[in-house]
């Protein structure tokens, strides 16, 4: 099997999407040439520019487009670069993408999906470093997919185009160049589908996009050099929750772990916590731990940002401790 | 299509509309004050004759965004006068099953986009409706209204920028009535002609006389015939006068009683109406024949209203998603 970046799984999936579909058409900042991690390499060249449209670097417009094109007969995928850009067009996600199949009483549905690049990646500095999950999940009437690898990217892509609602899609930048084997054919995973990465009794490791990768590094030094079987449930995609494969392995392991890159403080590791005590309580051997960035903005010093965001050793470090208590 | 207003039906057609928006808002400001229907109220009352006359050159499958002050322009475009009403009490039987309100009507199949409560939401959406249709190659065209308030948000310089370079097929038509809820345009605006706004992004710009219903129809039908033959978007500004607060119930403390009467004295419909006996359209006796057939339907539109039930409350979650009912 040949291996692929994450940003080639996704040009793939785009590709079959839009020669599946003629209404598919995608729309962003700088896509024409690659964009910026070659997630949109040679889409304009087969596509041409009224299907592959270069847009100005205006946010509002190219989320507020997408939706006045979804609710009139396009599929528009529409990317922002960095997640931070969401950010001058939340009215747009927020007010307008999400509300509006609901505030109109289901007249319409919006199948568009929004690509953001997120987290830390060699010091870009705390307006193109951050994770951004925790906004989009909170939203009524968002899907929010964060795919760890690859293969899942392609599949989670695919899904999240011919999704009839609008999906936040987020692509971590550190895999973002990461290989991995990737079928050659078309494929679709359901949004909504959690997968267990890796099988173990002692502890079950709650993670997505990033961390899932560091949870997997931290489940084989700990299995080598603290003889702990930790189970890694990579969710994938956050809204819909796959929540019955989380309970499973919790109930199973009766000790979790949480681990995100976002900040811990009102995190989407809050949400998972709080439904595994509501539904484990009496279960658990120790309270549910979570591993994620302390409340700073990301710093761009690299000792400092490394001090702030989690990898595997600090997910390591926190299992430790859970299975001391 | 592009109406022919030397013929006598189609007068009496876009007089029937202009009293039909004021009629029903009218009872909505005594429904409100009555305590019978919740949440905000926003009329149109005094800005009619845009609605009317521009949408008097439009398909039904052509696309209109609104504002929060949305009801003259879903009336003006078709929609459906039960459900509207519905719509404003709640009620499932609403055109958005209750789950919208005044603020936020829409009736797709009319090519409705939606009334929408924040300002200037619509230009990047009427955005993207225009390159859906560049897109799918079809020669409808999409009006883009909006506000004297709105002129400043970011979104109408974003999508102004985008529609001019792509040419689509959008007329954005300035609502010019003096007021950005409760401050004058003229603390908060850089130039007092709005139609300047245009040449920034190399779009054609014309000035009308929002309440000379007429002037509206001439202006928008070449603005949509261009928009319509691919020569891309034009601004229209349309000096109009907000009769009603920005609210029902809103003191107005901000503007003068002089002010409003005076401006009173220009009342889209009395002009029309004027005009139409003048030309010898219409005669009083038929246009008043023509008003209590429009009151007895705003009549029935509310009895409608209110008999039909609220949504079930076991419903409240659905038309979240499409495919699932729970995230």
């Amino acid at each position: 099997m040949r291996s692929i970046s994450f940003g080639q799984a996704t040009v793939e999936a785009t590709a079959a999407a839009m020669r599946e579909d003629e209404t598919v058409v995608v729309a962003g900042e700088d896509i024409g040439w690659g964009g910026n991690f070659g997630q949109f390499n040679g889409l304009l060249e087969e596509f041409g520019p009224k299907r592959v449209l270069d847009m100005p670097i205006s946010e509002a417009l190219i989320l507020g487009s997408a939706v006045g094109a979804a609710v009139t007969g396009l599929r528009p995928v529409a990317s922002l670069s960095f997640v931070e850009f969401t950010m001058g067009a939340m009215d747009e996600i927020i007010n307008q993408a999400a509300k509006f199949r609901y505030m109109f009483g289901g007249q319409v549905s919006v199948p568009m999906v929004v690509r953001a690049s997120d987290g830390v990646l060699r010091s870009s500095g705390a307006q193109h470093s951050e994770s951004f999950e925790a906004f989009f999940s909170h939203m009524p009437g968002l899907k929010v997919v964060a795919p760890s690898n690859p293969a899942d990217a392609k599949g989670l892509l695919r899904s999240a185009i011919a999704d009839d609602d609008p999906v936040i899609y987020l692509e971590n930048k550190k895999i973002t160049f990461r290989k991995g084997v990737v079928p050659e054919e078309d494929y679709r995973i359901a949004l909504g589908e959690a997968s267990v990465a890796r099988s173990g009794s002692d502890v079950s490791l709650i993670a997505y996009s990033v961390m899932a990768q560091h949870a997997l590094e931290a489940a084989q030094i700990l299995l080598e050099e603290h003889s702990v079987e930790a189970e890694v449930v990579d969710l994938r995609t956050l809204v819909p929750l796959d929540i019955e494969s989380v309970l499973t392995s919790v109930a199973k392991t009766r000790r979790a772990v949480i681990c995100h890159e976002a900040w811990t403080f009102g995190g989407f590791g809050a949400e998972i916590s709080s439904q595994i005590n509501e539904h484990l309580f009496g279960e658990l051997a120790a309270p549910v731990l979570r591993v994620g960035a302390r409340s700073a903005p990301i710093p761009f010093s690299p000792p400092l940002e490394r001090e702030l965001v989690p990898e595997a050793s600090e997910v390591v470090e926190a299992v430790l401790r859970t299975m001391k208590l | 299509m592009a109406a022919d207003f030397n013929d006598m039906e189609t007068n009496r057609e876009a007089y029937r509309k202009l009293f039909l928006i004021r009629a029903f808002e009218e009872k909505l400001e005594a429904l409100f004050a009555k305590g019978k229907i919740p949440g905000f109220v926003h009329t149109y009352i005094g800005q009619e004759a845009i609605a009317v006359g521009v949408c008097a050159n439009l398909r039904t499958d052509d696309y209109v965004t609104s504002t929060h002050r949305g009801h003259g322009h879903a009336i003006a475009k078709g929609i459906d006068l039960n459900g509207l009403m519905a719509e404003v009490f709640g009620k499932v039987t609403g055109i958005c099953k209750g789950r919208g309100g005044s603020m936020h009507v829409a009736d797709f199949s009319k090519g409705i986009l939606g009334a929408n409560g924040i300002v200037a939401a619509g230009t990047v959406i009427a955005a993207g409706a225009g390159l859906s249709i560049q897109t799918r190659q079809e020669d409808q065209v999409v009006i883009c209204f909006f506000g004297d308030g709105g002129i400043n948000k970011g979104t109408v310089h974003e999508a102004m920028n985008f529609c001019s370079v792509k040419k689509l097929p959008v007329v954005f038509v300035c609502e010019n009535n003096q007021y950005a809820q409760f401050t004058s345009r003229k603390l908060t605006t850089s130039v007092s002609d709005l139609s300047l706004r245009g040449a920034a992004y190399g779009m054609p710009a014309v000035s009308v006389d929002g309440n000379d219903l007429l002037k509206v129809v001439e202006v928008s039908k070449a603005a949509i015939a261009d928009a319509r033959a691919g020569t891309g978007p034009t601004l229209v500004v349309a000096d109009t006068y907000r009769f009603g607060g920005h609210y029902v119930g809103d003191p107005q403390a901000y503007r003068s009683k002089e002010e409003v009467a005076e401006r009173r004295r220009r009342d889209p419909l009395l002009l029309f109406e004027d005009h139409l006996v003048q030309q010898g359209l219409a005669d009083k006796e038929a246009l008043e024949s023509e008003r209590e057939s429009i009151l007895e339907l705003v009549d029935k539109a509310v009895a409608f209203a209110e008999q039909s039930e609220y949504p079930e409350v076991r419903s409240v979650t659905d038309y979240v998603f499409t495919d699932v009912t729970e995230a």
